[in-house]
């Protein structure tokens, strides 16, 4: 059984007020979005209906949140226990990154307020990918609340004290926990199965969102086998976020990144960037689309900066037990996976997309970069409040201290990599 | 063992994805019954009234006649919009002037009818590819998908934005009347018919007059057939018009969305599989944590990672 606590730490810091006024500066965008429409701060017209709040905000943020279904099926349906330190991390990376994804969509959708129409029976339509996108997406944002339940059952059963009217909630609430933790710990399995199952599907099916469009696709993409390419991918990107969140979050709160676990998950993404690798390229050949890669374009440029720099290069990186048990390493590495997503998503999305009547590429407007980056910015506090509220991240214990020598309790200078080093033979 | 039938089921979920050659190019039309227009546009002699009218049928601004009159239009290529359901606009592949009507192709198996997360476009028993605003969401999907690029937002509306394209005036329709830009053509340029009966009509033009049109009725087989038909004297990519084939777009998407989840029995499996790996892999997990090094894989490392045994 792990153990993990809230963290006591302070909250602000030089990177909190950075990340507020990014927040902010987004915000004021979004209010102005909620005034005067989608058109008075983006680049979206009827060439391009679709941006980057879609490539990025939804695509990309699905992809990059599919740490926390890889990381409950290795730990809990494969039982590897040894990672069930960052179950909890990840978990809440993806509970935040779809509630995003949620928040996101409220800016892009022309009738924000019909959101909820997909749920309505009536409206039903099971010819659509986009619905059954949509339909994965919000039931298993559900199932990663359920998931989180018995984090803050850990955390507030037995001293629920809401102060002031809300005190009269308090036995009521009590009592929900109480149910909860009798109940959720017989049935949970069930749960993370099926977020496993709903990630599965909706992770693919947001590559089948483009296969709609034959005539308005670069080639270099457009494959009616995306959806298995989305999946895989996202596969393969959730263990590099898991990485690079632990390695940040451990900086940032003065601890020590678990880099016994994380080194060895490197290594599962080498070997499963290859394999991605592998169906990209045989799918090229099959398709006959490798001669596209040596006319000078854009897309040809993107695509290898793509494939080389998000794929290839880490891939080789991780091979290297050097840099897999090195921080700086395996940061790098893991970043370039976590970019090299995107930047796949953004390619399928937007660089690939071709209107029939194109007058002009499509750039992001300033104003749709201040909203997608003021999301991404206040997702980053939400999770720093969190893991101060929750018990999320896992108690250092005294061996680990012992074995690090050293513990930095307050602010956090770069990891060592020799006391790393230390460790990994341990 | 687990590994094997996992890649088995990889395997067989890739196979599932691509779309089988019993694929049928029409999943659903082309509908027995449905109205068209069929346009002739070497009758076409660029008044744009079809325009005018389109605008005051549908309520759309730029009212006044007088200012459809005017040939400045044809100086730029000029799209469909949000305010402008029709446009004309003039061409001259070889030398000669030569207007092409634009609009919704009110499609067979119209892409925005397959894409919409919430049916807001249906296909009508009779062609028409309808709108209905209350379902609207306002996600765009469907103008991402339309292979014509036709329906239009209304960007510029922060609350109560809407999808704009032809409507093919549907209440004239169901009056018994022909479109509005049918009805106000004053050299027949646009005829209104059964669609059937207008492929027909199409094909007896271009025998009686060989020299006189491309042999090739637009819109008859294009993406899996549209309700709108067209016959020219170049081939339609000259006139603005995109080359297309005659598969219905949505037809690989419909076939992968209805592999994946025929009669839920895939998703189903893929639950079963994972709950008996968790089932398996039960026992294994209590050892590991005492596991010696981290040179094992994260999955469990290949063949020495099994874990039926």
């Amino acid at each position: 059984m792990i153990e993990a606590a809230p963290i006591r730490h302070k909250f602000f810091t030089r990177g909190v007020y950075v990340l507020l006024a990014i927040a902010l500066f987004g915000a004021f965008f979004a209010a102005k979005r909620f005034l005067y429409g989608i058109g008075a701060i983006s680049n979206l017209n009827d060439q391009y209906p679709w941006g980057i709040w879609i490539a990025i905000d939804v695509a990309s943020g699905v992809a990059l949140a599919a740490g926390g279904f890889t990381t409950a099926a290795l730990a809990h349906i494969f039982h590897r226990h040894r990672y069930a330190a960052l179950v909890r991390p990840a978990l809440l990376t993806a509970l935040l990154g779809y509630t995003f994804v949620a928040l996101g969509l409220m800016v892009d959708l022309g009738r924000f307020y019909n959101i909820w129409h997909p749920i309505m029976p009536s409206m039903w339509s099971g010819h659509s990918v986009l619905f059954e996108v949509g339909i994965c997406v919000m039931i298993y944002l559900t199932v990663l609340y359920i998931e989180f339940l018995p984090i803050a059952v850990e955390r507030f059963m037995g001293r629920v004290g809401l102060p002031g009217l809300l005190g009269s909630l308090n036995g009521l609430i009590e009592f929900l926990l109480r149910l909860f933790d009798r109940t959720l710990s017989r049935v949970m399995a069930l749960f993370i199965v099926a977020g496993v199952l709903l990630s599965c599907l909706h992770q693919s099916s947001l590559g089948a969102l483009m296969v709609i469009v034959p005539y308005k696709m670069h080639p270099l993409w457009h494959t009616p086998v995306l959806p298995l390419l989305f999946l895989l991918s996202a596969i393969t990107v959730g263990f590099p976020m898991v990485i690079l969140e632990s390695i940040w979050a451990s900086r940032s709160f003065g601890r020590k990144p678990e880099m016994h676990l994380l080194s060895s998950m490197g290594k599962a993404v080498s070997v499963m960037l290859f394999v991605y690798f592998s169906f990209k390229l045989g799918d090229m050949i099959i398709r006959g689309t490798l001669p596209w890669l040596l006319q000078p374009s854009l897309e040809a440029f993107m695509y290898l900066l793509e494939i080389i720099g998000g794929v290839v290069v880490p891939a080789v990186m991780l091979m290297s037990p050097k840099i897999r048990h090195s921080v700086p390493g395996l940061l790098a590495s893991a970043l370039m996976v976590v970019l090299g997503v995107v930047l796949n998503r953004i390619n399928v999305f937007i660089t690939a997309y071709t209107p029939v009547y194109a007058t002009e590429r499509y750039f992001p407007a300033i104003g749709e970069i201040a909203v997608t980056a003021g999301l991404i910015a206040t997702l980053i506090l939400m999770y720093r409040v969190m893991v101060m509220v929750f018990p999320v991240l896992a108690v250092e214990t005294e061996a680990d201290r012992a074995i690090d020598g050293r513990r930095d309790t307050q602010k956090g200078p770069p990891i060592k990599i020799a006391a790393l080093a230390g460790r990994r033979n341990q | 063992m687990d590994r094997r039938e996992f890649t088995k089921l990889l395997g067989s979920m890739g196979l599932a994805l691509v779309p089988g050659k019993a694929a049928a190019s029409h999943p659903h039309g082309p509908l027995a019954d449905g109205v068209g227009v069929l346009v002739d546009t070497t009758v076409c002699i660029g008044c744009r009234k079809c325009e005018w009218a389109c605008n005051r049928s549908n309520n759309l601004p730029e009212e006044e006649l007088s200012s459809f009159e005017s040939k400045a239009a044809f100086d730029s290529y000029r799209r469909p919009d949000a305010s402008h359901y029709t446009v004309v606009n003039e061409f001259k592949p070889n030398g000669e002037a030569i207007w092409a009507k634009t609009q919704c192709m009110h499609c067979e198996d119209p892409a925005c009818v397959s894409a919409c997360i919430v049916s807001a476009f249906k296909k009508r028993s009779d062609g028409v590819v309808a709108y209905d605003l209350s379902r609207c969401l306002g996600c765009r999907y469907c103008i991402l998908a339309c292979p014509f690029q036709i329906p239009a937002y209304e960007y510029d509306n922060a609350f109560t934005p809407q999808v704009r394209k032809c409507t093919f005036c549907i209440e004239r329709l169901d009056e018994g009347k022909a479109p509005a830009c049918v009805s106000i053509c004053p050299v027949e340029c646009l005829t209104y018919g059964k669609r059937e009966e207008l492929i027909e009509l199409a094909h007896r033009k271009i025998e009686r007059n060989p020299d006189r049109y491309v042999d090739h009725v637009y819109g008859e087989h294009e993406v899996g057939g549209t309700s709108w038909l067209y016959l020219s004297s170049v081939p339609m990519t000259e006139l603005g018009f995109p080359d297309l084939g005659t598969d219905a777009v949505p037809c690989v998407t419909e076939t992968i969305q209805h592999s994946i989840f025929k009669n839920f029995i895939p998703p189903i499996a893929l639950f079963a599989f994972l709950c008996q790996i968790m089932w398996l892999t039960r026992e294994h997990g209590n050892s590991d944590d005492a596991e010696k090094s981290d040179t094992v894989d994260a999955y469990g490392g290949g063949d020495e990672g099994g874990t039926a045994s």
